[in-house]
């Protein structure tokens, strides 16, 4: 197994990770900034290094910081997390060079997915299902963009190819609005993402954020471990998800699930990842694939039984997969509360200290997170602090348990977003299954 | 530890007058202690000796704060790195305790990802004294020079 792993991430999911690695006899680094001394990993970690100040450019940005302090650990593998450079194909490529194993897929498939006009092709010629769109980038004519609009139909939305996770998107209803649209969104892309390409895509008015979880190892193996449905969302951040998503057949996820690994097999993927769709009115519409692991895993380890992290290190290590899809079976249902240390009302992030903290328990609950009494959350990272899941053998009982530890959970000292999820509890069109991504937003009056 | 033992020992704490008691097993210990009027029952730990490798506490890169710390102005490491007080092995430190250096003066290497980085004084003054020893591994922020 490796023998060590530098943990370059923070906060919950550096925690996870760490704990993958104790239980696979894995040594671990915590490289933290200054102000993440006291996170529950760093003081776990057989070893921690101190990488920069607050500030995430100068610490968990920092490529050079980071594969210098794995250099003096003289560490063998690094592990992402999600957010931060777990996209990033340089970091990726940079770890290659300077030796270590990058816990993740290849940098050139990275990039290829990075790119989402790229991505949108690479997975047309697998037979995945795509939006209506301009198939590629837009020129600068004018003229010619009118008319790809007209033929896709409005509303169409514009997405920059840089762009990705909810940023760099702006819809437009009629023809009237496009041209300066376009510049728009060129002149954001290039100061956000130095790169001012962008495509257009139908515009969905009701779809279902539903995502397929892939996993895949270095000698061409590729599984699906079934779908989460993420819909409930406020400015394209997922707050709340379940696996598996209510009201998709067995059939329709075997036959999307074998497209997503074809798709998979043919762009050489290694490691884990998630192909996010749009679903409307039976259909599936590819948006994006995210080339690591994801904030919701936890729903789709506690019904599917297969741990990820767990999983990601031993294809990092070069051993085939343990599974195949025949073993991968769906128990039961699943859901997860993202908790964000901010203002329920108007989502003001609230740093602090916790002077309070008493988790949930009992069958089928789980909590990924690294607070604890005393902790200070900082001011300089997101808001995210937990994740509360709930697993059943049923939606039903998964739900009723939910709102159990819902009641149960006390965090004191900051604001957190729970009294926002109990209220989706309450919530009778969440409860029937199937809301659409805008529900939240209109729903809180939003929209 | 036998748990019926340690509570018999949280019964003789309280019915007593003693605040703390301690009892070593071979390897094992208990130490129980009373913590004042908040708390009507003791708490129990027991501890495993040092070879125990979940007990380890994480190793940190930088040196532990020192009581009496040194004073003057403090150089820290700007980047993670391997720590060199000299350019090679062959050649003579950057700066020696005494010598005095100016803003800008390199005092001494930090290699990360195999490049070399001249770290420089911060501060004119009077080098006091290196805390790092050539060829260790440093953090950033982890102090390396004191200049008065």
């Amino acid at each position: 197994m490796l023998d060590k792993v530098v943990i370059a991430n923070r906060g919950e999911i550096a925690l996870r990770i760490l704990r993958a690695c104790r239980e696979l006899g894995i040594k671990t680094v915590a490289v933290h900034s200054e102000a993440d001394r006291d996170l529950k990993h760093v003081r776990l970690a057989d070893e921690s290094v101190c990488i920069g100040p607050a500030a995430s450019v100068d610490s968990y940005l920092n490529i050079p910081a980071v594969i210098s302090a794995a250099e003096v650990t003289d560490a063998v593998a690094i592990h992402p997390g999600y957010g931060f450079l777990s996209e990033n194909a340089d970091f990726a490529e940079r770890i290659e060079q300077s030796g270590f194993i990058f816990i993740g897929p290849r940098p050139e498939t990275i990039r290829l997915m990075g790119d989402k006009a790229s991505a949108i092709r690479a997975m047309k010629k697998s037979g995945v299902p795509c939006v209506p769109g301009s198939e590629g980038v837009l020129g600068s004519d004018d003229d010619e963009n009118l008319r790809v609009a007209r033929e896709i139909g409005y509303p169409v939305i514009i997405k920059a190819v840089a762009g990705g996770g909810g940023r760099g998107m702006r819809v437009v209803h009629g023809e009237a609005a496009l041209r300066n649209a376009i510049a728009l969104n060129r002149s954001e892309a290039k100061s956000a993402f130095a790169n001012d390409a962008v495509y257009l895509e139908k515009f969905l008015e009701t779809p279902r954020h539903i995502e397929f979880q892939v996993l895949a190892d270095s000698y061409g193996n590729v599984i699906h471990l079934g779908e989460r449905d993420c819909s409930t969302q406020r400015r394209h951040q997922k707050i709340l998800e379940e696996a598996p998503a209510p009201g998709i057949s067995t059939a329709l996820r075997e036959e999307i699930g074998e497209r997503c690994v074809r798709a998979c097999r043919n762009i050489d993927y290694r490691g884990v990842g998630t192909i996010e769709f749009l679903y409307q009115q039976g259909e599936f519409y590819f948006i994006e694939m995210n080339t690591r692991l994801q904030v919701e895993h936890p729903v789709t380890e506690v019904v599917t039984g297969i741990d990820m992290v767990k999983q990601q290190l031993h294809i990092a290590h070069g051993e085939p997969l343990a599974y195949r899809q025949q073993d991968v079976t769906i128990r039961g249902h699943a859901v997860e509360c993202r908790i964000n240390a901010e203002d329920p009302d108007t989502f003001m992030p609230s740093p602090g200290t916790i002077i309070l903290y008493h988790p949930p328990g009992g069958p089928g609950i789980r909590v990924d997170t690294h607070i604890y009494e005393g902790y200070q959350v900082p001011p300089y990272y997101d808001s995210l602090i937990g994740k509360l899941i709930a697993h059943g053998e049923s939606r039903e009982i998964a739900f009723a348990r939910m709102i159990n530890a819902l009641t149960e959970i006390v965090i004191d000292g900051i604001k957190t977003n729970i009294p926002l999820h109990r209220e989706m509890f309450n919530d009778s069109a969440f409860r029937a299954g199937g809301i659409d991504i805008h529900y939240l937003e209109k729903k809180m009056g939003l929209v | 530890m036998d748990i019926r033992k340690v509570k018999k020992l949280i019964e003789l704490l309280q019915e007593s007058g003693i605040a703390e008691i301690e009892i070593r097993e071979g390897e094992e210990s208990v130490r129980i202690s009373r913590y004042g009027s908040d708390k009507s029952l003791a708490a129990a730990r027991t501890e495993r000796t040092a070879n125990d490798a979940d007990a380890a506490k994480p190793s940190r890169l930088s040196q532990p704060e020192d009581k009496t710390g040194p004073r003057g102005h403090i150089v820290t490491a700007p980047m993670v790195g391997l720590f060199y007080r000299s350019s090679s092995p062959e050649t003579p430190p950057f700066v020696t305790m005494g010598q005095r250096v100016q803003l800008g003066d390199v005092l001494c290497i930090i290699e990360a990802m195999k490049v070399m980085n001249q770290i420089e004084a911060d501060k004119a003054g009077v080098v006091k004294a290196a805390l790092v020893e050539s060829g260790q591994p440093v953090e950033y922020g982890q102090p390396l020079f004191v200049i008065e």
